[in-house]
C-alpha cells in the first residue's frame, strides 16, 4: 500500500531557465510507494507550475525572501492550516537560508525537511570554494573574491585570462581581459549584488551530478549527467546519465567531509587529461533532477522520505545512458484559475478537497 | 593484449551505435569498423583482426587493411576511447 504524503515544493517557475520544482514534483509522483499530494509554493501568479493541474494539487503564493523570515513563517503557517503538508522541499538558492532558519518552527507544525545546516550552506558558497577544496581534497580552480572592481586590473597576478566573473547565487560571464572583467563585475553586481567571484577558466567537459547526502557523512545516491544540448543561456536542454568511478569518489568525499544533508548539484569539469576539478556546489536539486527518477534512482522521493523521518538505504544502481530532452508546452489556463491565484493567492485542484 | 578501460566499458549496439558511459559521448560506426572494434575489445592482435575482416567481408586486393585499422585506431584515440599513444 502506498504511503500518503503531502509534500510542499517551491520553484514552480518552469521557464526556459527552469526552477527545479517541476522536476522534483514529477519524480515524487513516480514513486510507487508514495501516494503524494503536492502543494506548490510559488512566488508569482504566472509561475507555470501553478497551472500544471495534473502535477500540482494545491498552489499558494508565498512572499519573496526579501520580505523577511516572519512573513514567510506566517504564510507557511496559514497554508499549513489549509492543507497540512508533511514535508517541504525548497528548491531555490535564494530561499534556502530562510527555510534553514525556519526548520525548527516548521518542525513544531509537524513539517519535516532535509536541508544542510547554515554552516554547510555557507561552506559550499562560491566564495569559499578553495576552502571546500582543501577540506575535501578535491581540486578546485583558482578563485578570488572581488570586493572592488579595481582589483580586476591586477587580477592576472593571481588568475590568468580568460577567467569567469561569477555572482554569489547565479550567473557567470567569461572575460578575456581586465576591461571585460570590470564590465562583467558591474553587470553581475547590478543583477545579483555582492560578493563577486573571479574564477580561473578550466577547459574540458562539464559534468553535473545530482546527489543526496544523509547528513551524517554518507551518500544516499548520485546520478552524474553530461549535457548534450545547451540553451543560449548555457542551460542544459538535453543530457545523458553517465557513470564513472572517479566522479562517484569525488561525490562521496564531498559528503564525507561536509556531512551535507539533503540534495545538491555538484558541478565539475573533466580536463583534457581526464582530471576532475570541482567548479561549484549548488545547494538544492538541479532543474534536471527528474532524470534521476527516469534512470531508476528517484532522489527527490528519497529526500521526501528522509524529510518525513523515514530511513532510506543508499542507492547505487541506475540506468546509465538514460537521457532527458526538455520540451516547452503551452498550458491552457481558464481565466477563473488565474483570477483565484491573483486575488486569493491560492488555487486548488478541483478533484481534491483542499481541507 | 590488455584492453583499455574505456574500450572495455564502451556500450556497443548491433547497429553500430556506441555509447561511452564515462563521458556520455555517442558515436556511429560502420560494419567493418564494428568488426575491428569488437576484435580490439577481445584483445586480438593485428593479424587476427585482419583475418576476421577477410572472413566477414569480401576484401578487394587493393584494399590496405593495415592502413584502415590504423585509421580506426587513430579515430578511437582522437575520441579518447583509446589512451594517447596506444597502438596495435
Amino acid at each position: 500500500m502506498s504511503r500518503p504524503l503531502t509534500c510542499a515544493v517551491t520553484g514552480l517557475a518552469a521557464t526556459d531557465n527552469p526552477a527545479p520544482g517541476m522536476g522534483v514534483i514529477r519524480a515524487l509522483r513516480e514513486d510507487p510507494g508514495l501516494d503524494v499530494r503536492i502543494v506548490g509554493l510559488a512566488y508569482d501568479t504566472l509561475d507555470p507550475g501553478i497551472y500544471a493541474r495534473s502535477l500540482v494539487d494545491d498552489a499558494f503564493l508565498i512572499p519573496y525572501p526579501s520580505q523577511g523570515l516572519e512573513a514567510l513563517e506566517r504564510r507557511l503557517t496559514e497554508i499549513h492550516a489549509q492543507v497540512p503538508f508533511d514535508v517541504v522541499i525548497p528548491t531555490l538558492d535564494a530561499e534556502l537560508p530562510s527555510f534553514i532558519a525556519l526548520q525548527a518552527a516548521l518542525r513544531t507544525l509537524g513539517v519535516g525537511s532535509m536541508l544542510p545546516t547554515e554552516e554547510q550552506f555557507g561552506l559550499r558558497s562560491k566564495a569559499h570554494l578553495a576552502r571546500l577544496g582543501e577540506l575535501t581534497n578535491i581540486d578546485t580552480p583558482a578563485t578570488r573574491i572581488i570586493a572592488d572592481p579595481s582589483e580586476l586590473l591586477t587580477i592576472e597576478e593571481h588568475i590568468d585570462f580568460p577567467l569567469w566573473i561569477k555572482g554569489a547565487f547565479y550567473g557567470a560571464i567569461r572575460a578575456r581581459d581586465p576591461h571585460e572583467a570590470i564590465a562583467a563585475y558591474h553587470r553581475m553586481t547590478a543583477q545579483w549584488g555582492l560578493p563577486i567571484i573571479a574564477q580561473a577558466n578550466t577547459d574540458g567537459d562539464e559534468i553535473d551530478v545530482v546527489a543526496v547526502g544523509d547528513g551524517e557523512g554518507g551518500m544516499i545516491g548520485a546520478v552524474p549527467m553530461r549535457k548534450r544540448l545547451l540553451t543560449d543561456k548555457g542551460k542544459g536542454w538535453a543530457g545523458i546519465a553517465i557513470k564513472d568511478d572517479a566522479i562517484d569518489e569525488i561525490c562521496r568525499r564531498y559528503f564525507e567531509a561536509t556531512h551535507w544533508g539533503g540534495p545538491c548539484e555538484i558541478e565539475m569539469v573533466r580536463g583534457p587529461k581526464g582530471s576532475l576539478h570541482l567548479l561549484e556546489i549548488n545547494p538544492r536539486f538541479p532543474a534536471w533532477c527528474y532524470l534521476s527518477a527516469g534512470a531508476g534512482m528517484n532522489l527527490p522521493a528519497a529526500v521526501a522520505r528522509l524529510a518525513a523521518g523515514e530511513a532510506v538505504e543508499p542507492m547505487t544502481e541506475y540506468r546509465v545512458g538514460t537521457m532527458f530532452v526538455r520540451i516547452s508546452l503551452d498550458q491552457i489556463v481558464p481565466l477563473e484559475d488565474f483570477e483565484q491565484m491573483s486575488t486569493l493567492g491560492a488555487l486548488h485542484n478541483r478533484s481534491k478537497d483542499p481541507s | 593484449m590488455d584492453v583499455p578501460t574505456k574500450l572495455r566499458d564502451l556500450a556497443i549496439s548491433e547497429t553500430g551505435f556506441l555509447f561511452d558511459p564515462h563521458t556520455g559521448s555517442t558515436f556511429s560506426i560502420n560494419e567493418t569498423g564494428l568488426v575491428v572494434l569488437e576484435a580490439l575489445r577481445d584483445g586480438e592482435d593485428r593479424q587476427t583482426i585482419i583475418a576476421r575482416l577477410r572472413d566477414g567481408f569480401e576484401v578487394p586486393g587493393l584494399v590496405d587493411l593495415d592502413r584502415d585499422i590504423d585509421e580506426l585506431v587513430h579515430l578511437l584515440r582522437r575520441n579518447a576511447l583509446l589512451p594517447d599513444g596506444w597502438s596495435l
